[in-house]
């Protein structure tokens, strides 16, 4: 059984290029996700988003202009997302044509956090020391609403 | 629903092992650990921690038959979870849609400017 694995597709009529601007661009970015965005588009580059009050630090996974874009995030103000303790958001555009586009998204690790969790339970259950921060991060991702 | 139950949920269903236990619960109606622990490629200790898991997010109830203690899903309380990872997929959809919004528009105008 896989995890939890959230895919996406839309059809953009518009060239992967222009797409690609939109996906990629900090002042595009903050018209379809988040409030504040620093982020320079290199493969291991370190950034960050902001929602609101909160936010957190994002790395840019692969850049293949104009066809793969992908990053680490975890919504919240907590370290590093690295791989098994974040969320991996993957953009794929493939040109059907001259004009249009097909973007896919898949939003995976919400498994590892859950992972991770497994590891907080044990300790939990030992100490009685209740959820922690990786729930709090989950709830982060679960209750935002991002405004259009 | 309280934030602090909505972490309990989405923790509790993350979990491919539980999700697994959770599967075998929902097509067999009710089942003991022993029972669920001869089914998984994990030890009846591993599943004794994932029902706990599972019953703190109320996702599962247990009801003692003389000896044994039987566990079943609470079916409103699935329902919920699968809710909340619908509406991770459905950000997404509002996200493409804007995306989609602002390279159509940003498209149309290039092609305007060049008299296209």
């Amino acid at each position: 059984m896989s995890g939890l694995v959230i895919e996406r597709e839309a059809l953009i009529e518009a060239p992967a290029e222009v797409v690609w601007r939109t996906i990629t661009e900090p002042d595009q970015i903050t018209r379809w996700f988040a409030d504040r965005v620093d982020l320079v588009v290199e493969p291991g580059a370190h950034g960050y988003m902001g929602f609101g009050e909160q936010g957190g630090p994002v790395v840019v996974e692969v850049v293949d202009r104009p066809t793969r874009f992908s990053f680490r995030w975890n919504n919240s103000g907590g370290g590093e997302p690295v791989a098994g303790s974040s969320v991996l958001v993957e953009f794929t555009l493939t040109p059907e044509g001259d004009e249009r586009t097909r973007l896919r998204v898949v939003e995976s690790g919400h498994e590892s956090l859950a992972w991770a969790d497994a590891e907080k339970q044990r300790y939990a259950d030992e100490h009685q020391d209740g959820w922690g921060p990786i729930l709090d991060r989950l709830a982060a991702l679960l209750g935002k609403r991002q405004p259009e | 629903m309280t934030e602090q139950a909505d972490d309990e949920l989405w923790s509790a269903v993350a979990d491919p092992s539980r999700r697994r236990v959770l599967d075998l619960l929902v097509g067999n109606g009710e089942a003991s650990a022993s029972w669920l622990a001869e089914r998984v490629p994990f030890s009846r200790q591993a599943v004794s921690k994932h029902l706990v898991v599972l019953e703190r997010a109320g996702l599962i109830s247990r009801r003692k038959q003389g000896r044994e203690v039987l566990y079943q899903v609470e079916a409103d309380r699935l329902d919920e979870a699968t809710r909340a990872m619908a509406e991770l997929a459905a950000q997404w959809d509002r996200r493409l849609d804007a995306i989609k919004r602002l390279a159509e528009t940003a498209h149309a105008e290039t092609k305007n400017k060049r008299g296209i």
